[in-house]
C-alpha cells in the first residue's frame, strides 16, 4: 500500500532522468509549471544512457559555432529514411529534423556546452554538434540548471505502478526513501527510456541468445513504466529486437562499459565464428553503417560470439581498444590462446589470403582490395593476414537501446489503443523513439529526439496542468510551436 | 621509475581515457593523448605534468568511481607527478625528505635561518631592537652580506632548477635543441601566462559536477604575478644599488618599493585564496600524500609577503631590524626550498606545455579514426 504520508502533488510529473526528462522538466518549469522529476537510478548514476552519449544531430542551413556547413532538412531527411530503410513515420521525422534546428541554442541556454565545431578527432561536425566533456557533463549542467530554475530531483526513485483510469493519469507510486509513495499530477511525461537493462525482457524477443548480450549503457533501463504504460492502454509502436545492435569487445562489462568497450578493426581483417568460419562481408561498408550491422550479425552466430583477426599491418589503424588484444606469432597459436578450433581457422586463412586480389589499399575509399572465389567474399580493404604478430579480439552484441516504445503525435501525447490520444500522458526521449526509428540508427540521433521531444512535451503538459479547469480550449503546442 | 602499481594505474587510465576521448574538449592532456597508442612511462610523466589539475574530465567523466573503471585522472596524475619531481629533483635525497614533510621543514629553515641571522648580527654588535636612522636596512645586514648570501642561495636554487627541467626535457623524450624554437616558446609562453588550460571554455574549474569557477585560475594570477612583481622589485633595487648608485633608502613611490608592494599584497591575496581552494577540493581527486609539499610553498609565499609588507609599515619603528631578519629568513628559506617543493610544477609544467607546442606543430604518428 502506498504511504499516504507523505503525498506529492505537483502540476507535472516526469518519470526519467536522462536529456528527454530533464529537456522536458526545463521546459515545463519555465512555463510556471510545478515540477518533480523522479529518477530511479543513485545520483551518481543518473541520466540514463544520455550520460553515455556525446553528441546530437542537429539540421542547420549555415554555419554555427558548433556546426560547421550547412545540413539541410532534406539531407537529414534522406540520412535517416537511408539507415531506417524507409521504416520511420515520414511527418514526424520530418517535424522532429526542422525542430532540431534550435536544440543546440535552447540547451546552451540551459548551461549545455559544446566543443568548437573545427576542433575534435571526429569528422562529424557537420551534421552533429559535441557537449563538451560528453553526456554526463550534458546532463550535470542540465541538473545544475534545474536546481536554479526550482524543478525538484528525487534519486533513486524507482516507479513501481501508475494510476491511469480511461487513457487519464492520476498518479504515480514510486519508493521514495525506500517506502513507496503515491505521487499525483496533472500531467505525466514519461522519460524513462528503453526496456535493454531488462534480460527477461530481451529474451522474450530474442530468445536465450539474449544471456550473451552485452548492455553498454545504464543498468536502470528494465522497462518497468514502458510496460505499464502499454498494460494500461497505450498503444505501443515497433519491434523489439529493433534497436542500436553493435559489436563490442567481450570482455565489456555486463552493463555501462559506454564508448569504449565498442572496437572496429572488422574492415582490416576477417572475422571468424567459434567455429572459425567467416560469416560475412568485413568490407562491405564504412562505419558507421557497418558499426550499426556487425552487433546483430555476431547475434546471429552460435553462442553469439566473433573474432576479429588481424595481423601487425592493421595495428593503428582503428580506434584503440580498452582490452588488449590476444596476441601470437602464429595463426594457429593465435587460434589456440582464443580457444578456436586450430585446423579451422588456419584453413580459414590460409583460404582468405590465397583469394586476396591485388588492389592498393585505401581505408578512406571503398578500395579496390577484395577476394575473389570465397563463398563469403570480402568486398573492400582486403589484405592478406601475414606480417605476424597476430591479433585477434572477441566480439559480443552490445545492446545501446532498444526500439519498442509508446506511440506518440507531434505533440508528444500517447496515443491510445482505443483509437483517441491520452489526456494528459506524454512521452519523450528512448521510451517514444520507436516512433521515428523502425530500425537502423544515425549517430546522435538518439539525442536529438530527446531534446526536440522533452521540449515539446514539458511545454504542453505544462500548459495543460496550468490550464484554469473547466476550460475546453486545448492550446496547441506542436513541434513548431515549441521553436 | 614510476613503481609498477602508478605504472599500470597510468596506463590503465590511459587506455581508457584514449578508447574514449569524451574530454578532448577540455586540455591540452586529452589532445597529447590522442596523439599517441601506447603509454610509455615517459608519456606518462609528460602528460601527468602538462595535467593542470582543474578537475573538469573527472566530474564529466562516465567511468569515474563508482563505475568499475575507477578513472581519476586529477588523482592518478597528480600521483605521477609527484614521482617525477622526486626523479628530477637534484640533488634526490632532498627532495625526499621535503616532501614528506614539507611544512615542518621549511618553517623549520625559516627559523634555524633567521635565529642563524640574529645570532651574526648580534655578534658583530649591530643593533637589532632600535630604531635605526633612515629605516636603513643595511646599519643592520651589510649589503654585501646581503647580496653575498641571497646571491648564493639563488644561484644554487637556479642551478637545482635548471638541472631538473634538463631532466624532465630528456625524461620525455626532447631533445636539447627544441627549446631554440621561437615558435614554439612564442605559443607555450601564451599558454602558461594565461593559464589557457584552466579556461574550459569559459567556465573554469569544476568544484562540483553542478559547479564551475574561474577562482583557481585568478588566485594563480595573482599568486603568480606577484611573484614575479617582487622579483621586478629587488632586481630593481639592485640596479638602482649598483647601477645608479642609489644608496638610500628607496622611498614610498619609488619603482622598487611599488612593485615591491603590489606583489607583496598580491602574495597575500593570491596564497589565501589557494588555500581556501585546497581546503574545499574534493578528497576523492587528491593525492593527500603531496598537501604538505603543497601548502609548504603556499605557506611561505604568504609568510614572505606578511613579514615584507609588515617590514615596509614599520620600518621607521624599534620593530625594523627584527623584522627585516625575519623576512631574510623567511625569503631564504623560500629560495631554498623551491627545487624541492611545489614551485617546481611550474618549472615542469611550463616545459610540458612547450614540448605540446612542438608536438603541434609536427605531424601525428598515427592517424586512427573512430567514433
Amino acid at each position: 500500500m502506498p504511504d499516504d504520508s507523505k503525498k506529492f502533488d505537483v502540476d507535472v510529473l516526469i518519470i526519467g532522468g536522462g536529456n528527454a526528462a530533464l529537456a522536458a522538466a526545463l521546459s515545463a518549469r519555465e512555463q510556471g509549471a510545478s515540477v518533480l522529476v523522479l529518477e530511479g537510478a543513485p545520483k551518481h548514476f543518473r541520466g540514463g544512457n544520455s550520460r553515455h552519449t556525446r553528441n546530437l544531430r542537429a539540421m542547420h542551413d549555415a554555419p554555427t559555432e558548433v556546426l560547421t556547413d550547412a545540413y539541410t532538412e532534406e539531407e537529414f531527411f534522406n540520412d535517416i529514411l537511408r539507415v531506417t530503410g524507409g521504416q520511420t513515420n515520414e511527418p514526424l521525422l520530418r517535424s522532429t529534423i526542422r525542430a532540431s534546428a534550435t536544440c543546440t541554442e535552447w540547451m546552451k541556454q540551459q548551461g549545455v556546452r559544446f566543443q568548437h565545431a573545427m576542433g575534435g578527432t571526429l569528422h562529424l561536425g557537420r551534421t552533429n554538434a559535441f557537449f563538451l566533456g560528453g553526456g554526463k557533463a550534458m546532463m550535470n549542467a542540465y541538473y545544475a540548471s534545474a536546481k536554479r530554475a526550482g524543478v525538484r530531483v528525487l534519486y533513486d526513485a524507482e516507479v513501481i505502478d501508475l494510476e491511469i483510469v480511461d487513457g487519464e493519469f492520476h498518479s504515480a507510486t514510486a519508493m521514495i526513501e525506500g517506502k513507496p509513495t503515491r505521487i499525483s499530477a496533472r500531467a505525466l511525461i514519461a522519460a524513462a527510456g528503453g526496456f535493454e537493462s531488462n534480460i527477461e525482457w530481451l529474451k522474450e524477443a530474442w530468445g536465450p541468445a539474449a544471456e550473451n548480450f552485452l548492455i553498454r549503457g545504464t543498468p536502470y533501463n528494465m522497462g518497468k513504466v514502458l510496460k505499464r504504460l502499454i498494460e494500461l492502454g497505450v498503444q505501443s509502436i515497433g519491434d523489439p529486437t529493433q534497436g542500436h545492435c553493435v559489436a563490442v569487445d567481450a570482455r565489456a562489462p555486463k552493463f555501462d562499459g559506454g564508448i569504449v568497450t565498442r572496437l572496429d578493426c572488422v574492415s582490416l581483417g576477417i572475422v571468424v565464428n567459434k567455429n572459425g568460419q567467416r560469416f560475412y562481408d568485413e568490407g562491405e561498408e564504412f562505419w558507421p553503417k557497418r558499426y550499426a550491422i556487425w552487433g546483430r550479425l555476431v547475434a546471429q552466430q552460435p553462442d553469439q560470439i566473433g573474432y576479429c583477426i588481424i595481423d601487425s599491418k592493421a595495428m593503428g589503424r582503428f580506434m584503440p581498444s580498452v582490452f588488449p588484444p590476444s596476441k601470437a606469432n602464429t595463426i594457429g597459436e593465435l587460434a589456440k590462446a582464443v580457444n578456436l578450433p586450430v585446423a579451422e581457422v588456419e584453413a580459414t586463412v590460409k583460404a582468405f589470403n590465397d583469394a586476396v586480389q591485388p588492389g592498393t589499399f585505401n581505408h578512406a575509399i571503398l578500395d579496390d582490395c577484395k577476394t575473389s572465389g570465397l563463398k563469403v567474399e570480402k568486398t573492400h580493404w582486403a589484405v592478406r593476414i601475414d606480417e605476424p604478430p597476430f591479433y585477434a579480439y572477441s566480439l559480443r552484441p552490445g545492446i545501446t537501446f532498444t526500439y519498442l516504445g509508446v506511440k506518440v503525435n507531434d505533440r508528444a501525447e500517447a496515443l491510445l489503443t482505443n483509437g483517441k490520444t491520452a489526456r494528459n500522458i506524454f512521452a519523450a526521449g528512448e521510451i517514444m523513439a520507436g516512433s521515428i526509428l523502425g530500425k537502423g540508427y544515425a549517430a546522435g540521433f538518439g539525442v536529438t529526439i530527446g531534446t526536440v521531444f522533452g521540449r515539446i512535451a514539458g511545454t504542453g503538459a505544462a500548459k495543460l496542468a496550468l490550464r484554469p479547469t473547466g476550460s475546453n480550449a486545448k492550446e496547441e503546442v506542436s513541434l513548431n510551436a515549441a521553436n | 621509475m614510476l613503481p609498477t602499481e602508478l605504472m599500470q594505474e597510468g596506463d590503465h587510465l590511459m587506455t581508457v581515457c584514449n578508447a574514449c576521448r569524451y574530454c578532448e574538449g577540455y586540455c591540452a592532456v586529452w589532445q597529447a593523448m590522442e596523439r599517441r597508442l601506447v603509454f610509455k612511462e615517459s608519456d606518462l610523466n609528460y602528460l601527468a605534468n602538462l595535467c593542470h589539475n582543474c578537475s573538469d574530465c573527472y566530474y564529466a567523466c562516465q567511468y569515474a568511481p563508482p563505475h568499475e573503471f575507477q578513472i581519476n585522472p586529477p588523482k592518478t596524475l597528480a600521483k605521477i607527478r609527484k614521482y617525477t619531481y622526486e626523479q628530477y629533483a637534484w640533488p634526490g635525497p632532498l627532495a625526499k625528505a621535503f616532501q614528506k614533510n614539507g611544512l615542518v621543514v621549511s618553517l623549520l629553515t625559516a627559523v634555524v635561518l633567521i635565529g642563524f641571522m640574529m645570532l651574526a648580527i648580534a655578534s658583530v654588535g649591530s643593533q637589532l631592537f632600535m630604531p635605526v636612522r633612515g629605516a636603513d636596512f643595511y646599519q643592520i645586514a651589510s649589503h654585501e652580506v646581503m647580496i653575498l648570501t641571497f646571491g648564493a642561495v639563488g644561484l644554487f636554487s637556479a642551478l637545482a632548477l635548471l638541472i631538473g627541467l634538463l631532466r624532465f626535457w630528456r625524461n620525455v623524450d626532447e631533445p636539447y635543441s627544441e627549446f631554440a624554437n621561437p615558435a614554439a616558446l612564442w605559443k607555450a609562453a601564451k599558454e602558461v601566462l594565461s593559464l589557457e588550460n584552466l579556461d574550459n571554455g569559459g567556465a573554469g574549474c569544476s568544484t562540483s559536477e553542478e559547479k564551475s569557477s574561474q577562482a583557481l585560475r585568478w588566485f594563480h594570477h595573482i599568486t603568480f604575478y606577484g611573484f614575479l612583481s617582487c622579483f621586478v622589485a629587488t632586481t630593481l633595487g639592485v640596479f638602482y644599488y649598483y647601477g645608479l648608485g642609489l644608496h638610500e633608502t628607496s622611498g614610498y613611490t619609488s619603482l622598487p618599493v611599488i612593485f615591491g608592494t603590489l606583489g607583496g599584497l598580491g602574495l597575500v591575496i593570491g596564497p589565501i585564496g589557494l588555500l581556501v581552494l585546497k581546503q574545499r577540493r574534493n578528497r576523492e581527486i587528491a593525492d593527500e600524500s603531496q598537501y604538505g609539499m603543497d601548502v609548504s610553498f603556499i605557506v611561505l609565499l604568504l609568510l614572505a609577503s606578511v613579514s615584507g609588507l609588515l617590514l615596509l609599515a614599520l620600518r621607521e619603528s624599534a620593530a625594523m631590524g627584527t623584522l627585516l631578519v625575519v623576512h631574510l629568513g623567511i625569503v631564504m628559506a623560500l629560495f631554498l626550498t623551491l627545487p624541492y617543493g611545489k614551485f617546481v610544477h611550474g618549472i615542469y609544467r611550463s616545459a610540458a606545455v612547450l614540448k605540446w607546442a612542438l608536438e603541434r606543430s609536427r605531424p601525428p604518428a598515427h592517424s586512427a579514426a573512430g567514433e
